[in-house]
């Protein structure tokens, strides 16, 4: 019950965005890919959420064959940079989305999906805001939104990018500790990608520097810190700690 | 009236009413005169007349026959419209720079040219003449021609309107209804026309102006075949010619009224529905 990824190459037109990526996660830990930009870790990311196909290598997830099934079947909860949220719905119908598009046989009724909101709402800290309209929120509210609607399909894993980057320092802060004590309590196996050294250490279980396509160093915050294995990982961490 | 300094964004009085001016005198000789010459030239032997002329059993069949062409020819090209900017905007793929020109095609094109070619095609001597004739199906200086030569001509109003919107919202939309579960269809139905649905609405109506009063590609396929192949532009033309005058502009009048009443609904619904056409595009 873990995720394993195994050699992954990814080639676009030019340039090569993926050069052999493998590292293995325990089911439920919170894994960060932290890089500059240009390193391939979103990628990554969107190769795990079927959103972009690999060249090489396979991913196996809870038994699954992970990258032979199509995004839609994964229940991958991603949350995108920019959020991503369906403009033209209310932030109730953006979360009930992926609940409202199910085969008939498996959809919830329409009460039981009214209720799944309500839940989800509450633990995004948004009650009462299901009628608004995404313009309509701040930055950190669409966030939380886009979080919701990725959880409300049940995910087997979350996929974060760069979950809080378009935020500023003070709401980055408090959303950060509000996500981990998320994390602790629902257990999901997340991935998310950051260039933030201080948001990947903060937050994540498991950390991997990625440069180039490549990862660099994988192991615990405290392991990448103490121990840098690369030329690279090292002036990566001292940039940032200047 | 006592003022302030002027602030450096205002210009010289003298230069704004010259300005002023300028625009409305190019606009009042070259947009309103015109249009309100048709009128009064329809209306210059009473209201009775203008009104007989427009109930002439011909000018009926004509109207009868843009109406049926722009109602073909309309939701086809919208069809085709929406079909081309999702493609364009959301795929990837081989010959897509090549497609977005060839769209702009007919814009580029003089509408004569492009009549000619469908005569070259399906025209008598044409390639696919004689198959048509064996098959006696008639395309042109009939109703098959006509809607043709409409469709070549007004083909990119809906996907120039579509594609650079559909551009500005990007594909993370679509992703996120992906990965959320959502099929293809689900998508488009769901998630992509509801973000398109104002500029879907402009470019129809733009594209249905056109069609209605496309003249120069029309004229060369029709045959001007009176009550039959004549649609109103012609049909004016045709009366013109008769020094029908008051029939002629009485059927124009009927078609600036057209473009009036194309105008009033885009700024109708650019007024009614100014927040939610914004909202759609990147917040």
């Amino acid at each position: 019950m873990s995720l394993v990824v195994e050699s992954i190459a990814k080639r676009f037109e030019r340039f090569p965005a993926l050069n052999g990526v493998s590292f293995t996660a325990p089911q439920g830990a919170f894994v960060a890919l932290l890089g500059p930009s240009g390193s391939g870790k979103t990628t990554l990311l969107r190769i795990l959420g079927g959103l972009e196909f690999s060249d090489e290598g396979s991913v196996h997830f809870d038994d699954l064959n992970w990258l032979s099934l199509p995004a839609r079947e994964r229940r991958a909860g991603f949350v995108f940079q920019n959020y991503a949220l369906f403009r033209h719905m209310t932030v109730a119908q953006n979360i009930a989305f992926g609940l409202s598009v199910r085969p008939r046989r498996n959809r919830p009724t329409r009460h039981a999906i009214a209720k799944r909101v309500e839940e989800l709402l509450a633990l995004v800290q948004l009650d009462g805001l299901g009628k608004r309209y995404p313009s309509q929120l701040s930055g950190g509210q669409r966030q939380r939104v886009a979080l919701a609607r990725a959880l409300a399909i049940e995910p087997r894993m979350l996929l974060l990018d760069e979950p809080f980057g378009a935020l500023d320092a003070k709401v980055r802060k408090e959303l950060r500790g509000w996500l981990r004590a998320l994390h602790e309590r629902l257990g999901l196996t997340t991935i998310f990608v950051t260039h933030d050294q201080e948001e990947a250490f903060a937050l994540a279980d498991l950390v991997a520097i990625m440069n180039k396509g490549k990862i660099e160093q994988y192991g615990t915050p405290e392991d990448v810190r103490s121990a840098p294995k690369t030329r690279f990982v090292a002036e990566f961490l001292d940039s940032a700690a200047v | 009236m006592s003022r302030g300094p002027r602030r450096s964004t205002e210009d010289h009085p003298l230069l704004r009413v010259t300005l002023g001016v300028v625009a409305v005198g190019f606009i009042g000789l070259f947009l309103v005169l015109p249009l309100t010459m048709v009128f009064s030239e329809a209306l210059s032997r009473g209201l009775a007349a203008a009104l007989a002329a427009i109930e002439d059993p011909d000018a009926l069949a004509a109207v009868r026959l843009t109406g049926i062409v722009a109602a073909v020819a309309v939701p086809l090209n919208a069809v085709f419209g929406i079909a081309a900017s999702w493609a364009i905007t959301k795929f990837d793929f081989c010959g897509k720079g090549l497609l977005t020109t060839l769209i702009d095609l007919p814009f580029s094109v003089s509408p004569v040219v492009s009549g000619l070619i469908y005569v070259l095609i399906f025209g008598l001597q044409g390639w696919l003449g004689a198959t048509l004739r064996d098959w006696d199906f008639k395309v042109i200086f009939a109703l098959p021609g006509i809607v043709l030569a409409t469709m070549f001509v007004t083909f990119p109003f809906v996907a120039r309107e579509l594609i650079p919107l559909m551009a500005d919202q990007g594909r993370e939309e679509e992703e996120a209804a992906a990965s959320l579960g959502a099929s293809g269809l689900q998508t488009l139905l769901r998630v992509t026309l509801p973000n398109i649905k104002w500029g879907l609405l402009y470019g129809v109506l733009l594209c249905n102006a056109r069609a209605m009063g496309e003249f120069g590609a029309v004229s060369v396929v029709s045959g001007h075949i009176r009550g039959l192949t004549n649609t109103m532009p012609l049909h004016v033309e045709v009366l013109y010619n008769d020094y029908q005058f008051v029939g002629a502009f009485a059927v124009a009048s009927l078609l600036a009224l057209l473009a009036i009443v194309t105008l009033f609904l885009k700024s109708f619904l650019e007024w009614r529905y100014a927040d939610e056409i914004a909202a759609t595009h990147r917040h």
